[in-house]
């Protein structure tokens, strides 16, 4: 047996042994979500108990270092955990945008410190973090940002708002761009973090067009952000907005039902049998599907060997996007009448329309299709023009 | 696996690179689609492919050949489609080697070595009716004598008169419709009763109408099992299906760098076009879709080499895939390219036709997805 497939049993055996039968079926809706933090509260014993032990394990963050409270597998054992979890419908103990976006940040431009003290944090579910890039008037051009910390020797005094702030309400801490230098559009910006705690920060949430609020707006009103809070160096937070927005897209990319192969048409059989067109277009998508998890599946084994284009996944972001758009597309076909229910028990508080609505977002938030498009033709296909 | 090559592999696709574009670029193509071929290709070029390792690549290595895979014989079919060289490959070194190689030894030992030579031309007499239906096939095999008498017709069967041997699929139990009672059968080019009638198409190609008009052969003309022929004919066709879809990613990757190029190149309103953002979106977007079906065939191919079992339904997605995202390159390309786009001095109108041929090839983009949505259960 070859090391990676001692693994592969050593993983099974653990899981089965560790993850409680509750977390081994579908989570319902974002309630049976593990997000951690300082207000979290947790829905079940056993919810609880899977987050201590894949913590203990360092499984939250299983490629992560283990002196950064990760387990310190290699790409191909993280990538066998993540199978075997699946086989089991294990779910996921914990999601965090500090997982996604702000750890693999930190492991590049972080300081030692950083690095043991808020990856720790994240990797123990200890703290939820929020993102704070976009602006009322900085969306696309996100680099126009305003929001702006005055130099105040040891520390910074900032002033803005930003927008689109997911789950700003509920976060602990921020990592946020801030304008350190007004002279200098790319090279004037610093990227920050602060706890949400600190007086002068407020958060307003956003009512979208699903019903729901995941998003708020942020008021920074004289907020002091000491020096030692700083991501990389004094005006090149750029570059860690960027390199951590490679990263959001990957994670926006691979949303979409249960993120995997798995056909939804099979369960709406009865539907589809009564409605040949409907099903052709199942079909289509179904074959968009699979190729969509086999190019993800690609792009990260070229990714984690370095031959992948560094755009690439802005390329993925779009096509991800794009097809989850078309999934809830049909999802509500399918679902017909019943589908537009908006609060009754049977459709489940009317989640199959909330989830239509709240996907549409997906190719706006974390770099619009169109944005994208334009990335992928001039840095990959290398397209002339500005 | 991973989703990458190997390094040999990547050896392999830089040989096989390098040749296709020495030995038969779109060029070669040209010579023999303009002195009106009968073949719809060369047979020197055949033996060269043999030469090179290429006609043996999924023939065992007991048999004498490389005893490679599906991605090794894709990465060769990447490269003929991107230059659109003609060949009998797809045909003979893919399908009908994957049909031989369960066969018994003594086929195996009358059929591989001439493969092997770059001798050896083999058919494959499936299609009855103008759309791929392998299960409605109606061609009769009657036990007569010491074998069978077939009695049927068939078409699209490429490269059918430069044929040695065709391999033809007919009923010996059963009614059309059933996948059960299927016999596939290895009849000589000259058996009496055997008739073929060729039409050129529209890629230049020429695929042969076949009348089996009591065509008398051995018992041991039967490939696999007697009734039970299903089995061979799906591996035959899933290895051609894989194979037509690795071709198309490489036409389909031709045409696009063409097209790509050509947006860089040309100008109009003082600059180049490739400088609007409504040609550059499509190209992105275009992209998207080729480096998807690229993805969708390399996992395709890996899950046959594995056995898997899901490798059926891999197969189905990837030549829907190809054929849609292929078919999706030549229209962009040849609507980019304008008015040159529509002369056949130009190439890109000659990638349009390749594709067109290969999309109808073992079942087009909506058979495919069918098939995915009746595997996915619905």
């Amino acid at each position: 047996m070859s090391e990676l497939e001692t693994f592969r049993a050593e993983a099974r055996a653990w899981l089965e042994e560790n993850c409680p039968a509750e977390m081994r079926t579908p989570a319902k809706g974002d309630e049976d979500v593990c997000w951690g933090g300082r207000n979290f509260v947790f829905q079940s014993e056993a919810q609880k108990l899977w987050l201590e032990r894949c913590v203990a394990k360092g499984y939250t963050v299983p490629d992560w270092p283990k002196a950064y409270g990760g387990a310190g597998l290699s790409p191909q054992e993280t990538k066998v955990l993540r199978q075997e979890m699946a086989k089991l419908g294990c779910r996921s103990p914990l999601n965090s945008f500090g997982i996604w976006m702000l750890g693999p940040a930190l492991l590049k431009f972080g300081t030692e410190e950083q690095k043991v003290h808020y990856m720790g944090q994240i990797a123990r579910g200890e703290i939820r973090w929020c993102q704070g890039y976009s602006e009322p008037g900085s969306g696309s051009d996100l680099v126009s940002m305003q929001t702006f910390g005055e130099d105040k020797g040891d520390h910074w005094v900032v002033n803005g708002q930003k927008i689109w702030t997911s789950y700003a309400d509920k976060a602990d801490w921020i990592f946020c761009l801030v304008r350190t230098d007004k002279t200098n559009k790319y090279q004037g910006i610093s990227f920050l973090l602060f706890d949400m705690e600190t007086p002068g920060v407020s958060t307003k949430p956003i009512k979208l067009i699903s019903g729901n609020s995941p998003f708020c707006e942020t008021f920074f009103d004289n907020v002091v952000v000491p020096k030692h809070q700083i991501v990389g160096e004094v005006n090149r937070g750029w570059d860690v907005a960027k390199y951590l927005l490679g990263h959001e897209r990957e994670m926006i990319s691979g949303m979409g039902g249960d993120g995997g192969v798995t056909s939804i048409g099979a369960a709406m059989k009865a539907t589809l049998s009564q409605e040949p067109v409907l099903r052709a277009q199942m079909a289509l998508f179904d074959v968009d599907n699979l190729t969509f998890r086999a190019h993800g599946e690609r792009f990260m084994d070229e990714w984690k060997t370095g031959k992948a284009h560094p755009a690439y996944s802005n390329l993925m972001k779009y096509v991800g996007t794009e097809l989850n758009k078309k999934r809830n597309e049909l999802v509500m076909s399918i679902g017909g009448s019943q589908a537009l229910e908006w609060e009754s028990e049977r459709s489940n508080g009317g989640s199959k329309a909330r989830n239509w609505l709240r996907t549409k977002a997906n190719s706006i938030e974390g770099g619009t299709s169109e944005v994208m498009l334009n990335v992928v033709s001039k840095r990959i296909l290398e397209m002339p023009g500005a | 696996m991973a989703m990458t090559l190997t390094d040999d592999q990547n050896m392999l696709r830089d040989t096989a690179r390098d040749f296709m574009a020495s030995e038969a670029p779109v060029t070669h193509f040209r010579k023999f689609r303009d002195m009106g071929c009968k073949d719809g290709f060369s047979h020197g070029l055949w033996k060269q492919f043999a030469e090179m390792g290429f006609t043996g690549i999924l023939i065992p290595e007991a048999d004498g050949g490389m005893g490679m895979g599906q991605i090794e014989a894709g990465i060769v079919l990447e490269e003929i489609g991107r230059n659109l060289s003609p060949s009998p490959f797809l045909t003979t070194s893919v399908a009908a080697v994957e049909a031989l190689k369960l066969a018994d030894k003594a086929m195996r030992d009358r059929w591989f070595p001439g493969i092997l030579a770059g001798e050896t031309v083999i058919g494959i007499a499936i299609e009855e009716g103008v759309k791929h239906r392998p299960e409605k096939i109606a061609c009769v095999a009657e036990r007569s004598g010491n074998g069978f008498k077939l009695t049927g017709q068939k078409q699209f069967v490429v490269q059918g008169v430069s044929s040695d041997m065709l391999i033809v699929a007919a009923r010996t139990a059963g009614v059309a419709g059933e996948t059960d009672g299927l016999t596939l059968f290895a009849v000589d080019k000259d058996a009496a009763g055997l008739s073929m009638e060729a039409a050129r198409l529209v890629d230049s190609a020429v695929a042969a109408h076949v009348k089996l008009d009591g065509v008398q052969v051995d018992a041991d003309a039967v490939i696999g099992e007697v009734d039970g022929g299903w089995a061979v004919l799906s591996k035959m066709l899933d290895a051609g299906r894989v194979g037509a879809a690795a071709e198309m990613v490489g036409v389909g990757t031709g045409a696009m760098y063409m097209t790509f190029e050509y947006l860089k190149t040309r100008k109009q309103f003082d600059r180049v076009i490739g400088e609007f953002q409504a040609l550059q979106h499509r190209a992105a977007h275009l992209y998207g879709e080729m480096e998807g079906a690229r993805s969708i065939v390399l996992k395709a191919q890996s899950l046959m080499d594995e056995g898997h079992a899901k490798a059926e339904l891999y197969v189905a997605a990837a030549k829907a895939k190809a054929g849609l995202a292929c078919n999706l390159s030549v229209r962009e390309g040849v609507q980019m390219h304008g008015g040159i786009g529509m002369t056949d001095e130009y190439d890109i109108g000659l990638y349009m036709k390749r594709d067109r041929s290969l999309n109808e090839f073992f079942g087009d983009a909506y058979y495919h997805a069918d098939r995915v949505a009746t595997m996915n259960g619905y």
